[in-house]
């Protein structure tokens, strides 16, 4: 008997029943590709998720995830899929070179992702800039404030070029760079009456910028910077070195870093030594975690720190919507850092529901050239470099055990507006 | 520098000093027993750090009066030497003792292993920030003799002077101490079982004692703590051990206090980006002229100690 897999098979109708498979694999192989690829839109974001700067990332994904529901998760004709992805490793508690470049060229490889949110810290986006920029994918940071990011001549030689190997521009920030902070920080300490600084960093990118910066311009007011010195961020402590400092006598000790490069225990031994000098910290330590290491009970009044942009806390803002949204969600008001995670998830979802199509570079370009009238933090566009063009820093005191509103400074000059609460 | 200035920074040294000095004993003991480094051993004081930190934040209402402020630390230190004790048998037990025939490398690699586990039980435990140690005491200076003492530096002294003065009876004084400086060099064949292996057990909670105890003295003194504190410290300790000559007790304090000098006097002059580079400067060009450290032996061509 003969098995019927070894009959003859008929040519014609095995080639009419190869080509409805091959049709039907590609038909329905194009047609799901093509639903996904139409209808739905990647928006990542890369911060450190575990480590000292946990909280600050907690806070800008929570606004990052308000502007998405704002929109109900839709910008123009797709569907908005967000991912956090962490670019911090738990041995180190800080974000890591590997972690960062991994997640840009994720990012990068998925066709689906339209923009990037990040970085928190300027060193990361440092590594993770080129490799976007190669691929024209938008970058948008809520917190980066590193000068040589954006701006020609005021960084490291060849910056800002190295972070732009194809050419173009990609990088949007929503925070003003150092270059406003520092300068600002010094111009506020004059106005106060202080005439003798001693300027300390963490030796960072980011703490010796705004350090330096912060320096420079004490020169330019004609303070007399004492010395400016970097610490070891990973020293147990600093009481040997709180001894010079307080032997020079200064009015404001300024440190430029973070709560995670020490700027807390230094705190808490400037204290110790029984220090009078006003400490003036950058944005980087205007987190709990500074005011829980330095002991916030005892830098009560006179310990200030500036934030790029405007606070949160200020009385003109307290009525926006924003506000409203976010303490219904979340239970307490927007920090800083959410609020920026929030223009910069906005900027991103306008850029894309204007182009209307998955198309990379017209997303950059349409990001590029967004003005925007409704800010939560007033009216402001991007520039050529890719910088906001907000002017603000503000001036946070420590009061009743935390970070409190106190002054807003701007190119314009140095303006009180009491938000203080 | 001033004198005033100079006779400060040697404080701050010598209270720095004295507790790197007792986890540097820790480093010793255990080398000149098994002839292993334990580089976990930073991690370890960490782990008693936490404990300590605990025990101070939960159980006791601070700020408190001088004596009682004493006791409680006193007490404290006594937890967190147990349980450092303890945890460095574990750690022995189950970990380094498989391994004592093992070729060199092997502990040594488990043993920078183990650290990294320890500093992630540590990164659980108080979580990545600074953790500020509590206020002990209701003033921060007090007038002893006319001369105004800092407390904290005064509390950091009644910590670590008992334990060393302990060690120096048990090693001087007892037969346990007698065997363990006969057993110098246990070869690791022997380390295994018997006495010996009894003695490498005691060896090792000896060690993690003192460092639970100096974990608490360097909370006082840096007044926070984190879980990569142990880290820097044990680089110090291993520093500090092999500036006395490793293997010996007495250099592993004398050494600390050197290290502790070096560093405090190097901050101030140099500043302190420059503390680690000077420490260690000063131990090449000392091992240059003196191997073997302060008060370590030189080895004889047949490689006898």
């Amino acid at each position: 008997m003969r098995s019927i897999w070894f009959c003859q098979p008929n040519p014609s109708a095995f080639r009419l029943l190869w080509n409805i498979v091959v049709c039907l694999t590609i038909g329905l192989n194009s047609f799901g590709c093509q639903k996904i690829e139409s209808n739905r839109v990647c928006l990542v974001s890369s911060l450190p998720r575990t480590g000292v700067s946990k909280q600050l990332s907690d806070e800008v994904v929570r606004g990052i995830r308000l502007a998405i529901d704002e929109v109900k998760a839709k910008a123009g004709r797709f569907t908005l899929e967000y991912r956090d992805l962490d670019n911090s490793a738990a041995a180190s508690g800080r974000w890591t070179s590997e972690g960062e470049a991994a997640n840009a060229r994720m990012a990068v490889e998925d066709s689906d992702v339209m923009a990037y949110i990040g970085t928190l810290n300027s060193g990361a986006a440092r590594v993770s800039m080129p490799i976007l920029n190669y691929a024209d994918l938008l970058m948008v940071s809520p917190a980066n404030t590193a000068v040589g990011l954006t701006k020609p001549g005021l960084g490291l030689p060849g910056e800002p070029n190295v972070y732009r190997p194809s050419g173009r521009l990609n990088y949007i920030r929503v925070v003003p760079a150092d270059d406003l902070q520092g300068p600002l920080a010094a111009d506020w300490a004059f106005e106060r009456g202080v005439r003798r600084v001693f300027v300390i960093d963490d030796a960072g990118v980011y703490g010796r910028g705004v350090a330096s910066l912060f320096a420079d311009r004490c020169r330019e007011q004609g303070m007399t910077v004492l010395d400016h010195v970097s610490i070891d961020p990973q020293a147990a402590e600093f009481k040997s070195f709180v001894g010079s400092v307080m032997s020079a006598d200064p009015d404001l000790v300024y440190f430029g870093g973070s709560a995670r490069t020490k700027g807390g225990q230094l705190a808490r031994d400037l204290v110790s030594a029984e220090s009078e000098a006003i400490l003036l910290v950058s944005d980087g330590c205007r987190t709990e975690a500074f005011l829980e290491a330095a002991g916030a009970a005892s830098l009560e009044g006179r310990c200030f720190a500036t934030s790029a942009g405007l606070s949160p806390q200020q009385a003109d803002c307290e009525e926006k919507l924003l506000f409203l949204r976010y303490r219904q969600k979340y239970g307490t008001c927007p920090s800083n850092a959410a609020i920026h995670g929030y223009e910069a998830a906005r900027l991103v979802i306008r850029a894309i529901t204007d182009v209307g199509q998955k198309d990379r570079r017209a997303i950059v370009e349409s990001a590029f050239a967004s003005q925007v009238d409704d800010g939560v933090l007033g009216q402001w566009g991007i520039d050529a470099n890719g910088d906001t063009t907000l002017q603000e820093v503000s001036v946070s005191v420590v009061r009743d055990g935390k970070f409190v509103h106190e002054e807003v400074m701007s190119t314009a000059g140095i303006g009180k507006k009491d938000g203080s609460r | 520098m001033d004198v005033a200035s100079f006779l400060e920074q040697c404080g701050i040294g010598i209270t720095s000093g004295g507790f790197l000095g007792l986890i540097a004993v820790g480093y010793t003991l255990v080398y000149g027993t098994v002839g292993l480094i334990h580089f976990a051993h930073g991690d370890v004081v960490m782990l008693g750090g936490c404990l300590s930190l605990a025990i101070l934040s939960f159980l006791v209402p601070l700020p408190v009066d001088p004596l009682t402020g004493c006791l409680i630390v006193v007490l404290a230190a006594t937890c967190s030497g147990l349980f450092c004790g303890c945890m460095n048998v574990c750690i022995d037990q189950f970990v380094y003792r498989p391994l004592r025939n093992a070729p060199p490398l092997s502990p040594l690699v488990s043993t920078i292993g183990v650290s990294f586990v320890l500093m992630n039980v540590g990164l659980v435990w108080i979580g990545p920030t600074d953790r500020a140690f509590p206020e002990i005491f209701l003033e921060s200076t007090r007038l002893i003799g006319g001369v105004p003492v800092a407390m904290a530096d005064f509390l950091v002294l009644v910590i670590i002077v008992p334990p060393v003065f302990c060690l120096y009876i048990l090693l001087r004084q007892t037969r346990f101490g007698r065997s363990l400086r006969s057993i110098a060099a246990i070869t690791r064949a022997t380390a295994r079982s018997g006495e010996a292996g009894k003695l490498v057990i005691a060896t090792f909670f000896i060690s993690g004692f003192l460092g639970g105890v100096a974990s608490v003295a360097a909370g006082v003194h840096a007044t926070t703590i984190n879980y990569q504190m142990g880290h820097q410290m044990g680089l110090y300790a291993i520093t500090a051990a092999v500036l006395g000559g490793i293997g010996s007790v007495p250099g592993a304090i004398v050494g600390g206090l050197i290290v502790g000098l070096i560093r405090a006097i190097s901050v101030a002059l140099l500043g302190p980006r420059w503390a680690i580079t000077s420490v260690f400067l000063v131990l090449i060009i000392f091992l240059a002229f003196r191997p073997q450290g302060i008060f370590g032996k030189s080895k004889t061509r047949g490689g006898q100690r």
